[in-house]
């Protein structure tokens, strides 16, 4: 029992950037996950006999990598060699070589975020193998059943081996054209992290921490792309809040009614510098106007104090190179708080009928919240009860359902 | 690792080109040749003849049937190739994106089978 939980955090704190040394030693993404699922099965024999070694994240990484070198011996018509450094360091820890550049898992988003790669299975492969999420949830995240997700990361491993997709950071010319989709895939990461589709607690620090980790590496290596930095940006000005935006019932907090004695800030501190060295290089990108949001909202000490106009301007702006229905309800709610709660009305009901949203409990529940404000809590109530009806995360539920029981009274 | 260079474009645009411009791409064909030569990585390569050229044998059922023309009717056509020998797809992509002569059109780069590696 107590070796299992040793085993589990050996798996949450070192088994991804191991596997991502054994992805790039062995060239396949399946025989890394082999091995490393042999190195665990041996280490339930061994360090109950022997003891748990004193690193066991550098035990794990020795064992695996042995396997994988004894499986390419054993192979006599093996198609490719292994990568050359066999006998590699035991892994750095987490926040070691701040430059970064010869990171692993720097290198295994970008091969996930290779453009040879099928639509779609790089973000898929990316969730996987820097994440650690399974398949199910991966496709909890995509919308789509399990099996489609399983069939896009064999396809997508397939063609990695097969056209021999190489590990490694693209040449420099070739960056600028990698920015996008690497950034998008790092998006992703960070926001199954920050608002889980599955886990009960809606947040999980550790796919949280990742895209932090890996969005600075890419600072480091992008210093030239402004749109690298915004991102850092957004995610550190949002990770901010954590602490505040789930209460002590595991209920989620809505902004306005945050303790933002709770919010992190140096967080927010580091996070606006970014954002002004982004912003410095005069090319504002989508990721950049959305932590220019995010830092409004982290410099208004008290909600009232909230500059609504300027973040209403902000999701115009928005609205111009990401013009997604998603979006355009967070406009349509920033330009109620702004300026007129019966217009935002209006434009909220317009997407319900125009935009295909009807799957999106943050609809229902961004019109109950105008609603409620306006005092039309009959109303309100019935549009809770249809956000209730489509959401999926717990603690989202928990909170939707408080403010429908404040509608009834 | 083996690659086939596989050139797709607009014959006609080929087949109706000044003399002046066709034997400017051939030139630079001629250098792009030897660029890879000098890098260690042609291993083949040619320019094919039009489509009005080709032979289709349709099999059916294990029966082969001779007909005119290509395996398919497309808007660009297969016009030539090259086989080169790099470490990975990166490079090959690097010599394919210096493909002379495309204005439209694409490569497509494929892996040859292990078998192939043989000869």
């Amino acid at each position: 029992m107590v070796l299992a939980h040793i085993l589990d955090e050996v798996v949450r704190t070192d088994g991804r950037r191991v596997l991502a040394g054994l992805i790039r030693l062995t060239g396949d993404f399946d025989i890394a996950e082999d091995v490393l699922q042999e190195a665990y099965a041996k280490a339930l024999v061994v360090w109950p006999r022997d003891g748990v070694p004193q690193n066991p994240g550098s035990w794990l990484n020795t064992v695996s990598r042995r396997l994988a070198i004894d499986r390419f011996r054993s192979q006599r018509n093996r198609t490719r060699p292994l990568q050359s450094d066999v006998e590699a360091p035991p892994p750095t820890p987490e926040d070691d070589d701040p430059s970064g550049i010869e990171d692993d898992r720097l290198r295994l988003l970008f091969v996930c975020c290779h453009p040879a790669l099928p639509d779609g299975s790089g973000a898929a492969l990316a969730l996987r193998t820097l994440g650690g999420l399974t398949t199910r949830e991966i496709a909890r995240a995509f919308v789509e059943p399990e099996a489609t997700t399983a069939q896009r990361l064999v396809r997508a491993k397939k063609k990695i081996r097969d056209a021999r997709i190489p590990y490694e950071i693209p040449p420099r010319e070739k960056l600028a054209e990698r920015v996008e989709s690497v950034l998008s895939v790092l998006y992703l990461v960070f926001n199954e992290g920050y608002a889980s589709t599955d886990a009960p607690s809606l947040l999980r620090p550790d796919l949280v921490r990742e895209a932090i980790r890996l969005a600075r590496l890419s600072v480091a290596l992008l210093p030239e792309q402004p749109e690298a930095r915004g991102l850092l940006a957004l995610m550190l000005l949002t990770d901010s809040r954590r602490r505040a935006r789930i209460s002590e019932d595991g209920d989620l907090v809505p902004l306005d009614m945050q303790d933002r004695s709770l919010w992190d800030r140096s967080e927010i501190d580091e996070g606006v510098r970014i954002l002004d060295e982004a912003l410095a290089c005069g090319a504002p990108g989508p990721y950049q106007v959305q932590a220019a949001i995010a830092a409004v909202h982290a410099t208004a000490l008290r909600s009232e104090e909230t500059d609504w106009r300027q973040i209403s301007a902000l999701y115009i702006t928005l609205l111009k190179s990401t013009p997604t229905p998603v979006v355009e309800l967070n406009a349509a709610v920033a330009f109620g708080l702004a300026t007129s709660l019966e217009g935002a009305l209006a434009w909220i009901e317009r997407l319900e009928t125009e935009a295909d949203l009807s799957r999106y409990h943050l609809l229902p529940a961004s019109k109950a919240d105008v609603l409620r404000r306006l005092g039309r809590f009959e109303e309100a109530a019935a549009a809770y009860e249809q956000a209730l009806a489509l959401v999926t995360n717990p603690a989202e539920r928990q909170y939707l359902q408080k403010r429908l029981s404040s509608c009834a009274i | 690792m083996k690659y086939i260079l596989l050139i797709y474009s607009n014959e006609r645009q080929w087949t109706e080109a000044t003399q002046e411009i066709i034997e400017k791409v051939l030139a630079e064909h001629g250098e792009y040749g030897r660029a890879m030569a000098n890098a260690g990585v042609i291993r083949g390569g040619a320019e094919l003849q039009p489509v009005t050229t080709a032979t289709s044998i349709r099999f059916t059922n294990g029966k082969p049937k001779t007909m005119d023309g290509p395996f398919a009717e497309t808007k660009e056509q297969l016009g030539g190739y090259y086989v080169i020998e790099v470490d990975n797809l990166e490079q090959a992509i690097h010599w394919a994106e210096k493909m002379p002569g495309m204005t439209d059109g694409a490569v497509e780069i494929r892996p040859l089978g292990v078998g192939a590696t043989m000869s």
